[in-house]
């Protein structure tokens, strides 16, 4: 009796998966323990200490002005770790976003012109795809930064490409910049404003239309809302808002020739590099799943909706994108993250991002790898996680729709 | 007797020719190209074929342009030889010094003649370089060999591209002669040997029934014990060969050094990392997840960051691995927990089904996924491994920013050489390497679409 029961024991699956899970957390516990333990006897052997106190201390370094010195204040000498830390990630953010919104307008131009009838178009378009797609990113990367940026005209000279407002030359792409009176914020209001307004206009017209059938011209009257409104408060305050262009000497003494500091917007050709690699590396990748997201549609729905009398345009806004789009948006969510992981690369080229500034220059000073690596992977895990929050949110409600 | 209708054809109509616009040239022609411009009926159609013209000859110019340029760059102006050891001059205009005509834009070959050496093989002494010969060559063959199926005992010579392939090739490029003693050797074989026979005992039921199913984890232990043993045995067997260590290894070894061990490790890494996502043990599961996600959520960028400096600290003061295993390491775990999730795709697309079956038969765990579900998983996503392995490729060249020198991080410090500077420096190495990727990467992901192809021939009954 005693016999059997302990083998009845034994052969219980359930009790025999404690067991084994028992054993895998016992030696995971083992494991890191001697890690820890080593981790430690390394530390006081380097005469280091654990802890996040550097944080306030002031950076020696230079960082070139980009969108996080300057939203940060950044000051040699005077600015914190944690300021640093903060413009890494700043001006990660800036160009991941940029570069979100560059690939996504290239990758689905280039997504559906795979698709065209046209065959200059389509085979245009998978020249662009395999070429760009079977190429390293730091190879383009290097390419962008190296063999195009570095072949500008020098600080003395410049490439005009809207007369006195936009130009080029090897310290990068000087932009008009904005600057912005008081009263400004009404017109930024009113923009606001005017975008409920359409939001309820729009509401209230599907609503009229689904219980009479009458339609109303949402499109036009909203725009005409918004661009009118905005326009208007924007004249009536004074308009509030003027440009400081670019100054260029060509005259005066050699060394204050170019491009004078001050006036106007620069982009730095290290993000002008990470912006383009970036974009045109994913792209590739978006034209992909666009054209495998509208492939998805099956052909009888476009049939269906030529058979009850839509036209092509409106097939294609209400019966096509929507379903390519559910199969669509998974696969470019990941590509987002990919490319935002990606744009790490730019450490390469010392354009100041996180892993550059903060995991290179900065922990090159102050010696705290564990935390400072772990505040830099945190950055990026925080993104990725919550990226993946919003895909099971949206999946879910993909999933509600389709009955 | 039926009477004749005047209006009733009385022979076959004759056969005319297809319409110009559906058949032959001028009917691709006409379908593929101007078709689409060709409508006027309307006002929009007239706009949308307008459009058309212009943007098709506009693809058509820059299309051209840049074959032009690329043709003209690469081969026409370039420059192909240095008979005089000029260097840089022989790339120079005459406003820069040389002689070249003002306004020259072309690749400068010779630089990358004299670098080739350097890109492909890094530092390697020039002496030995003929063991690296060998063990690509045999590389080549025998990969080739196990991909086609049309060549005889092509599993057979897979699985020893898989097992004797990387020994053979780690004797040759470091040189052998490991330090390990015979003594230790002897006795973890041994201690193999002995975990074998526990096994045997148990699955014979000396040990009674309720080991029998634990005894073979004991075999497969055991085997595993001795085959490590062999392999250090055979590493550390003085060949007479010169050693040469990690750090003067270089170029294009090295991307295919760090490719194939990722590709090789990531896969059953990978596999084991997938099963224990979908594991019933809450346990396993959650490690597993937190594992994948882990990888899978930061740039691989960091984590060979944290493989140069943070590894050092994990590891007993006195441990010191050599800077290319570090990067091994990290490259090997980030691409287990891309692989994992493809090789789960693989595994959530499998019919229930097939599970039930297998545990109607008495399959235990092991041998319903060795058998049955791995094998039907594993091929369905073929083409998503080749395409992880591309990514991998491609993602070899991040190693250069943590001071290993691959291919394009030879290729970038060649560019540093004043020697040769010169304004085309960077792009005629770029080219070159560029099309050295190109070539791997391309052929990788035909490689997948064939595969893909047979596949979904082979699944349609």
């Amino acid at each position: 009796m005693t016999k059997h029961s302990i083998s009845s024991l034994i052969y219980d699956s359930k009790l025999r998966g404690y067991f084994f899970q028992a054993l895998i957390l016992l030696g995971l516990a083992t494991s890191v323990w001697w890690i820890i333990d080593n981790t430690v006897t390394n530390l006081a052997d380097r005469g280091k200490t654990v802890g996040f106190g550097f944080l306030g201390e002031n950076a020696g370094f230079q960082i070139s002005a980009t969108l996080g010195t300057w939203i940060f204040d950044y000051n040699v000498g005077q600015s914190s770790y944690l300021d640093v830390y903060f413009i890494g990630i700043t001006n990660t953010f800036l160009v991941a976003i940029l570069g979100i919104a560059g690939a996504t307008v290239l990758g689905f131009t280039v997504g559906i012109m795979r698709l065209s009838k046209n065959f200059i178009v389509r085979s245009f378009a998978t020249i662009y795809i395999e070429l760009l797609r079977n190429l390293p990113l730091l190879l383009q990367l290097f390419f962008w930064y190296f063999a195009v940026l570095r072949a500008l005209p020098s600080k003395r000279e410049r490439i005009e490409i809207i007369p006195d407002a936009v130009a080029m030359n090897i310290t990068g792409l000087y932009l008009p910049a904005p600057i912005v009176g008081p009263g400004f914020i009404y017109s930024v209001i009113a923009f606001l404003i005017a975008v409920v307004i359409v939001y309820m206009l729009k509401r209230w017209a599907q609503k009229r239309q689904s219980q009479t059938g009458q339609r109303f011209p949402v499109f036009w009257t909203g725009f005409g809302l918004i661009i009118g409104l905005t326009v208007l408060v924007f004249l009536s305050t004074g308009s509030p808002l003027n440009w400081s262009y670019p100054e260029f000497k060509t005259t005066g003494a050699i060394l204050r020739r170019g491009f004078q500091s001050g006036s106007g917007m620069v982009l730095v050709p290290e993000m002008l590099a990470v912006w383009l690699a970036l974009t045109l590396y994913t792209a590739a990748f978006i034209a992909e799943i666009v054209r495998a997201g509208i492939l998805a549609v099956a052909k009888g729905q476009t049939e269906a909706a030529f058979s009850i009398g839509m036209r092509p345009g409106m097939t294609l806004r209400l019966i096509i994108i929507p379903q390519a789009l559910r199969v669509i948006i998974p696969p470019l969510t990941s590509q987002y993250l990919n490319l935002t992981k990606n744009s790490s690369l730019a450490v390469a080229i010392a354009y100041p991002e996180l892993v550059s500034i903060f995991a290179g220059t900065a922990l090159n000073q102050v010696g705290k790898e564990i935390e400072m690596i772990f505040m830099m992977m945190m950055v990026y895990l925080t993104f990725s996680i919550a990226t993946a929050a919003f895909m099971n949110w949206f999946n879910a409600r993909v999933k509600l729709v389709e009955r | 007797m039926t009477t004749p209708h005047k209006y009733v054809r009385t022979e076959d109509a004759p056969l005319l020719p297809p319409p110009a616009t559906e058949a032959g040239i001028t009917g691709w022609l006409w379908q593929n190209i101007f078709a689409s411009m060709a409508d006027y009926q309307s006002i929009g159609a007239a706009i949308r074929s307008l459009f058309m013209i212009t943007f098709s000859l506009l693809l058509v110019y820059v299309f051209i342009n840049q074959t032009f340029g690329l043709i003209d760059f690469a081969i026409l102006s370039a420059v192909w030889s240095d008979p005089d050891g000029l260097k840089r001059e022989a790339c120079w205009t005459v406003q820069q010094g040389g002689a070249l005509p003002d306004g020259w834009h072309g690749a400068c070959w010779p630089f990358v003649w004299a670098k080739q050496k350097f890109a492909w093989f890094g530092p390697y002494p020039s002496e030995e370089l003929w063991r690296v010969y060998i063990a690509l060559a045999v590389g080549t063959v025998g990969l080739i060999w196990a991909l086609l199926d049309r060549m005889p005992y092509h599993r057979q010579v897979g699985v020893l591209m898989l097992t004797i392939y990387p020994l053979l090739a780690f004797i040759l490029l470091t040189g052998g002669n490991n330090e390990a003693s015979l003594t230790s050797i002897g006795v973890w074989i041994f201690g193999g040997l002995a975990m074998i026979s526990v096994g045997r005992m148990g699955a014979a039921g000396y040990l009674g029934a309720v080991f029998a199913e634990i005894s073979s984890v004991f075999s497969i232990v055991g085997w595993g014990i001795i085959a490590l043993n062999v392999v250090r045995g055979i590493a550390s067997v003085d060949f007479n060969l010169t050693p040469v260590g990690t750090g003067d290894w270089g170029g294009l070894l090295i991307t295919l050094v760090v490719a194939l061990t990722g590709i090789v490790a990531s896969l059953p890494l990978g596999i084991i990392l997938a099963l224990g996502r979908r594991s019933q043990m809450p346990v396993v599961s959650i490690l597993c997840t937190i594992f994948i996600e882990f990888w899978r959520g930061v740039p691989l960028i960091t984590v060979l960051f944290m493989a140069s400096v943070m590894l050092p600290l994990f590891l007993p003061a006195g441990v010191n691995f050599d800077n290319l295993l570090r990067a091994l390491i990290g490259v090997m775990l980030f691409s287990a927990a891309y692989m994992a999730e493809v090789v789960r795709g693989g595994l959530q697309g499998i019919d229930k089904g097939q599970y039930e079956g297998a545990q109607a038969m008495g399959l235990s765990y092991w041998q319903t996924m060795r058998l049955i579900i791995l094998p039907q998983a594993l091929t369905h996503v073929i083409p998503g491994i080749v395409n992880t392995f591309i990514g991998l490729f491609k993602d070899t060249t991040l190693v250069s920013i943590v001071g290993i020198f691959d291919l394009l991080g030879a290729g970038q410090s060649a560019v540093a050489d004043a020697a040769w500077s010169t304004p085309v420096q960077a792009i005629t190495m770029y080219l070159y390497i560029g099309v050295i990727f190109f070539i791997f990467c391309f052929g990788m992901s035909r490689y997948s679409i064939f595969m893909e192809n047979k596949l979904s021939k082979s699944r349609r009954h």
